[in-house]
């Protein structure tokens, strides 16, 4: 999941065709300021931070302005705000445009259905979160017709748009249609959608991509979403990797296994913080780099709890030995085992010649783990 | 047939020249699958584990009647290996590939259903019945025949669970790992039917996870279809809203498709819910006394 900032959202809409208020991008307040003198953004003009939290017109993360002079104000009271947990470094100066009405239009995935659906809701401009039900219209549409044009005049209907305003709707829902598609996103989302004269403007873009389709769109590849640094390394070095306050550290294999671990750590008093899920993976050297990784977040102790299945038990093994061996003194940490499945003999046998003792059952591990941490958090 | 697979399931498998095709091919014969059929692109004329390769799914179903599907191809090119294997004729294919785009899943999915094909995954440890067949990659070593079905969202988790099941003297008459990404080819609500209409099922295990709504959907399904006995667990209770955890299904937004809503629907419909997974032997061996008694 690649959440893209409203700007690279307005990217890409630009590229399906999209209509958009004139703007830019700008990262100083001098910039903002000659981007206005200069008519690239007419005025007045509203100046938004470039964040991915919600809520920001209410935060103070949006202004406007008349002037150049205002402009510059603008930016440099948002600039370097901290806008819940984001740092503002980037801001988007677009034209104040003349809104009749707001209106809500995304693409997205319904999973119960399997099925790409259209929302559109009159009551734009708030968070659909917050709109009642029955003011939001949902449209399935089948990928293999894909968006037809009777389902378009269904949307323009609960909509209330009719005229020109409807042909502008008509076009745009195609264009953001293939943006979905095109871009392999999660999400495309325009909100507020506005109602500008006899036609309409996306004023907001959110637009996320999958990362599954990272293949086809390598320009996503260096995007950074809401990771941790370790995070980070973790993601270069393909290994699931989620950073969280507590101490103890769980490697698994598997998102479930590691969620019923969690569960069952936090049953018995434990506080678990770092979780790196191995997947499956029979490299020695990719379980050694797992381990090292866990060692730089330094946790109170480390609960390897593994069910081999693509991942064999004495891969495991033979990894965590070698990065035992690697870790500095100073990053040392208590580790309690438990690895079961394919190979599991092999592997309880190589972690017992270096000493450590593989606890079978998953209830009795897990309460070790804990009181190797230090007790109940 | 219990379940998908019996002793007449002739398995194909999709990028059989692979190190996970290979591994996982020797796997399935010992487990006593009869593996006749390999597929990759270019490879003909080899043999993989004593299993004759070939160009294309047409020239494999036409030596060998292959009638299902194991595909181990990489995601870019899996889209195009599942349409191959449809277009064949193969009726079942299990997807085991991860970090297929859900918009090549889409179509995927789709099209198989309008050729009358079920898909099972993608990223997903596939079905096994214990003395028949296996197609995917569950160990071997966690399954006994016995009469409780399994269908599992999760990998690892499930591989546990199986291994619970056996290691509490109970065995399995099949196990479905339906895989845990946004659109998946077999659901809960598809998998139920098939476990309900088994003879050689006593007790159905459903084993969740939090995010999407699907445990929910399985619920009200239950409540309206299921008459055999149903043991419930969800993974995810205690994980923190908005961060992944790994799956793709496994995130919670907007209240929705947590552990709890999910639990409580669960329960309503009749489920029995374990909180962990070391509690479901348990649940299950007392249904069956229960059973046993009435």
């Amino acid at each position: 999941m690649v959440k893209l900032a409203e700007w690279r959202g307005k990217e890409v809409f630009q590229k399906y065709g999209v209509p958009l208020p004139r703007g830019a991008v700008a990262r100083s307040a001098d910039e903002a300021e000659s981007l206005t003198r200069s008519g690239a953004v007419p005025l007045p003009c509203v100046v938004k931070a470039q964040v991915l939290a919600g809520g920001r017109g209410k935060g103070g993360a949006v202004k406007f302005a008349n002037t150049p002079d205002e402009a510059r104000a603008a930016a440099a009271s948002i600039l370097g705000l901290e806008f819940k947990g984001e740092k503002v470094t980037e801001l988007l100066l677009e034209e104040k445009l003349p809104i009749a009405r707001e209106l809500y239009l995304s693409f997205t995935l319904d999973r119960s259905l399997r099925l790409p659906i259209a929302i559109a809701s009159a009551q734009g401009g708030v968070e659909i979160e917050s709109v009642d039900d029955a003011a939001i219209e949902r449209v399935p549409i089948h990928p293999f017709p894909g968006l037809a044009a009777y389902e378009k005049r269904r949307i323009a209907e609960r909509l209330g748009v009719s005229g020109s305003v409807a042909k502008s709707l008509d076009r745009l829902l195609d264009a953001l249609w293939r943006a979905f598609q095109g871009e392999d996103a999660e999400l495309v989302e325009i909100n507020p959608l506005a109602v500008v004269g006899e036609g309409l403007v996306a004023l907001d873009a959110k637009v996320i991509v999958e990362d599954d389709a990272g293949f086809r769109h390598p320009e996503y590849g260096d995007i950074r979403d809401d990771r941790t640094p370790l995070e980070e390394i973790a993601r270069e070095k393909e290994i699931a990797f989620v950073q969280l306050d507590g101490n103890i550290g769980v490697i698994a294999n598997g998102a479930g296994l590691t969620m019923a671990t969690l569960d069952v750590l936090k049953e018995f008093g434990g506080n678990p913080g770092v979780f790196l899920d191995l997947g499956g993976t029979d490299d020695p050297k990719k379980v050694t780099e797992a381990f090292l990784l866990m060692a730089q977040a330094k946790p109170k102790a480390v609960f390897l709890n593994i069910f081999g299945g693509v991942t064999r038990c004495d891969t495991v093994a033979n990894g965590l030995v070698a990065a035992m061996k690697e870790v500095p003194p100073e990053n040392r940490f208590p580790l309690v085992a438990r690895i079961r499945g394919n190979n599991e003999k092999e592997g309880i046998e190589i972690l017992r010649a270096n000493g450590i003792t593989s606890i079978p059952t998953l209830k009795e591990s897990a309460q070790a783990v804990v009181a190797a941490a230090g007790g109940k958090a | 047939m219990t379940v998908l697979v019996d002793g007449s399931t002739r398995v194909m498998v999709q990028g059989i020249t692979g190190h996970q095709g290979t591994v996982h091919t020797r796997q399935m014969k010992l487990f006593g699958t009869e593996v006749v059929a390999g597929v990759t692109p270019g490879k003909a004329g080899a043999t993989v584990e004593g299993v004759p390769v070939f160009d294309s799914v047409r020239a494999a179903v036409e030596k060998t009647n292959a009638n299902a599907a194991c595909i181990f191809v990489p995601a870019p090119y899996a889209k195009d290996a599942l349409l191959e294997s449809v277009d064949a004729g193969i009726p079942l294919a299990v997807i085991v590939t991860e970090h297929i785009p859900f918009h090549d899943m889409l179509v995927m999915y789709h099209y198989a259903r309008s050729k009358g094909a079920r898909i099972i995954g993608p990223n997903c440890p596939g079905i096994a019945a214990p003395g028949l067949a296996k197609v995917g990659i569950i160990p071997n070593v966690v399954f006994q025949k016995g009469r409780v079905g399994v269908i599992s969202r999760s990998g690892t988790l499930t591989y546990e669970i199986v291994n619970g099941i056996k290691e509490r003297g109970l065995g399995q008459s099949a196990c479905i790992g339906l895989g845990g990404d946004p659109v998946v080819g077999t659901s809960f609500v598809d998998a139920l039917p098939l476990f309900q209409a088994d003879p050689e099922t006593d007790v159905i295990v459903l084993v969740g996870e939090i995010g999407g709504t699907a445990e929910e959907d399985a619920a009200e399904y239950i409540r309206h279809h299921v008459t055999k006995p149903v043991v419930a667990y969800i993974a995810g209770r205690s994980a923190p809203p908005g961060k992944r955890m790994g799956h793709a299904g496994a995130i919670i937004s907007r209240g929705k498709g947590t552990a709890e809503t999910k639990l409580a629907a669960l329960s309503q419909a009749g489920a029995k819910v374990a909180r962990f997974p070391y509690e479901i032997p348990d649940l299950v061996a007392e249904i069956i006394a229960h059973q046993g008694r009435r």
